[in-house]
């Protein structure tokens, strides 16, 4: 039976449609109750009650929001471009959905090992952006339009920025992949070994830019209500909606495991000698996702020019600069070797 | 029929498709995004030949960056088609004239020419049998370091002058001055008049 999975072709394709649908099954059911988690913590801010009617305390709220997505009517405007209107919906899902295939869940735990998972996440992450500039184009319509140039403009800039703090991780790691990325923050000191105290500075950076990338507040300009009405989503209804949105929140969550995964040491368990495990990477994203969730209760929205301003002449010279520390640090092997995880062999 | 092969061929036909339709077709917006499809097909075919690190930096520089500039511009521009398309034939000779020659140069590659003796040894990596980010690294920053650096340094020269030529310091508009906003002393900004009733300042 194993030799069946592991050596003819139909085996190892049916195992990995296996291994996908485990990873994809748990992570969309996780993301109905994460959108709730996310309404919930939202309206406890402001001192509201949030849903409540479906289910007990509202937790099937997102899966009626789910059929009502579903059997609503599709609205294609007049004018619109229908095949890239369609199109776009679809890539921002899809995209979002195939990063999963390179995150590990524990040691080993992983479908794809890629040597470059990393580049992979990266390339992957820069191509979300055209479900957002092909929605709004095709939609024929100024709001839409205005949206998705905001966007375009937005998330490229503050990729350069997310690249760059990264390679201050990979130099640390000497690795491009995440199951060595993790290897590397085990450690005697347990949290204290993890990547989040020697590169400190660069996971504020990193996470804020993980806010801008994944257009959530206080950053959500390409769908900022009070101006643009909804942004690229103005004209999408029913079906093509719930795939812009389960989308960005799947890409949220992605950007919660990057940074479980990059700087709070992955499946690690914080205290020595407890057992690691997926658990402790759960964990992490869920206390991730509540600091998303958190910022988008407390903060108000960024003006444009600032956002720019913000990306361009504070994050970029900043991560520009921290590359070229960690390069000294790590060459020198300075901090205990701190900076150069490859050299100590940690 | 392995599955790389089939994956080959879906790869090539798809990039053969993706340009030519970046061509022929008529909306400029189509003709990029059909670019992109190009570009993808020919990361993976790179991804085939074992060179993934290639693969996922055409993805990330030319589809994330500049494909997407692109787009950006094309979608702004207000063109009239019809007059592009009268343009373009005006471009036809050269155009054929180029394809000719470069067909020419395939037929000799893969008809009349012979490759020397040792040639064939010379495929394999410089930098031996280890994976292709080391290589690559290897190669670039410690064997042609001088190189690599030369061409930074031209690409550099490149984008200040970009910069110097377009550039013009606007005096008549408003600026942002962030420092001086957030230093502002409200107590210095401020003055509070006493104005009396009937009189006005």
């Amino acid at each position: 039976m194993v030799e069946f999975f592991t050596t003819t072709n139909l085996g190892i394709v049916l195992l990995i449609i296996g291994q996908c649908l485990l990873v994809l099954v748990p992570l969309l059911v996780a993301l109905a109750f994460l959108m709730y988690a996310d309404r919930k913590v939202w309206a406890a801010v402001q001192m509201r009650r949030g849903p409540n009617v479906v289910g007990p305390f509202g937790l099937l709220q997102s899966f009626a929001d789910f059929l009502k997505y579903i059997v609503k009517e599709i609205v294609v405007p007049a004018g619109a471009d229908k095949f890239v209107f369609f199109l776009a919906p679809m890539i921002t899902f899809v995209m979002a959905v195939i990063a999963w295939v390179v995150i590990p869940w524990n040691d080993g735990w992983v479908i794809a090992d890629l040597n470059v998972a990393i580049l992979y996440v990266m390339a992957v992450s820069s191509l979300e952006v055209y479900g957002v500039i092909m929605g709004g184009w095709a939609s024929n319509s100024k709001y839409p339009f205005l949206g998705s140039l905001r966007s375009a403009a937005q998330m490229i800039s503050y990729e350069v920025s997310l690249g760059l703090i990264i390679i201050g991780i990979i130099i640390s790691t000497g690795s491009l992949n995440f199951g060595d990325i993790v290897a590397a923050q085990d450690g005697s000191f347990g949290i204290f070994s993890w990547y989040w105290l020697p590169h400190f500075p660069m996971m504020f950076l990193f996470f804020i830019s993980a806010l801008a990338e994944t257009n959530r507040p206080p950053f959500d300009l390409p769908e900022a209500e009070s101006e643009l009405v909804a942004g690229y989503q103005v004209e999408y209804s029913s079906t093509p909606f719930l795939l812009f949105m389960i989308g960005e929140l799947m890409a949220v969550v992605l950007m919660c495991a990057l940074v479980s995964l990059l700087f709070l040491g992955g499946w690690l368990s914080p205290i020595p000698g407890l057992p690691d495990g997926i658990l402790w990477l759960i964990g992490k994203m869920l206390f991730a996702f509540f600091i998303f969730a958190m910022i988008k209760a407390i903060t108000p929205r960024y003006r444009y020019d600032q956002l720019m301003r913000l990306g361009w002449k504070v994050f970029l010279p900043m991560s520009l600069f921290w590359v070229v520390l960690v390069s000294f640090l790590a060459k020198f092997e300075l901090f205990g070797g701190a900076y150069a995880r490859w050299a100590v062999g940690g | 029929m392995t599955p790389i092969v089939i994956a080959f061929y879906l790869f090539a036909v798809s990039t053969i498709t993706g340009g030519l339709m970046t061509v022929v077709s008529r909306n400029p917006v189509h003709s990029v995004l059909w670019l992109i499809l190009s570009f993808l097909s020919s990361a993976g075919l790179f991804v085939l030949l074992g060179a993934e690190f290639v693969a996922m930096l055409l993805i990330i520089v030319y589809v994330g960056a500049v494909a997407v500039l692109f787009l950006f511009v094309v979608m702004m521009l207000d063109v009239d088609f019809a007059e592009l398309k009268a343009e373009m034939t005006r471009y036809m000779p050269l155009a054929l004239l180029i394809g000719v020659v470069i067909l020419m140069q395939f037929a000799l590659a893969f008809g009349a020419w012979d490759y020397s003796d040792g040639a064939a040894d010379r495929i394999a990596s410089p930098a031996g049998e280890i994976h292709n980010t080391k290589a690559l690294g290897l190669l670039i920053y410690d064997k042609y370091i001088m190189l690599f650096q030369l061409s930074g340094l031209i690409l550099l020269v490149a984008m200040i002058g970009a910069i110097v030529l377009t550039l013009r310091h606007r005096t008549d508009i408003k600026r942002q001055d962030i420092v001086g906003q957030m230093m502002r002393d409200p107590a210095k900004q401020m003055e509070l008049k006493d104005v009396k009733p009937g009189q006005g300042l």
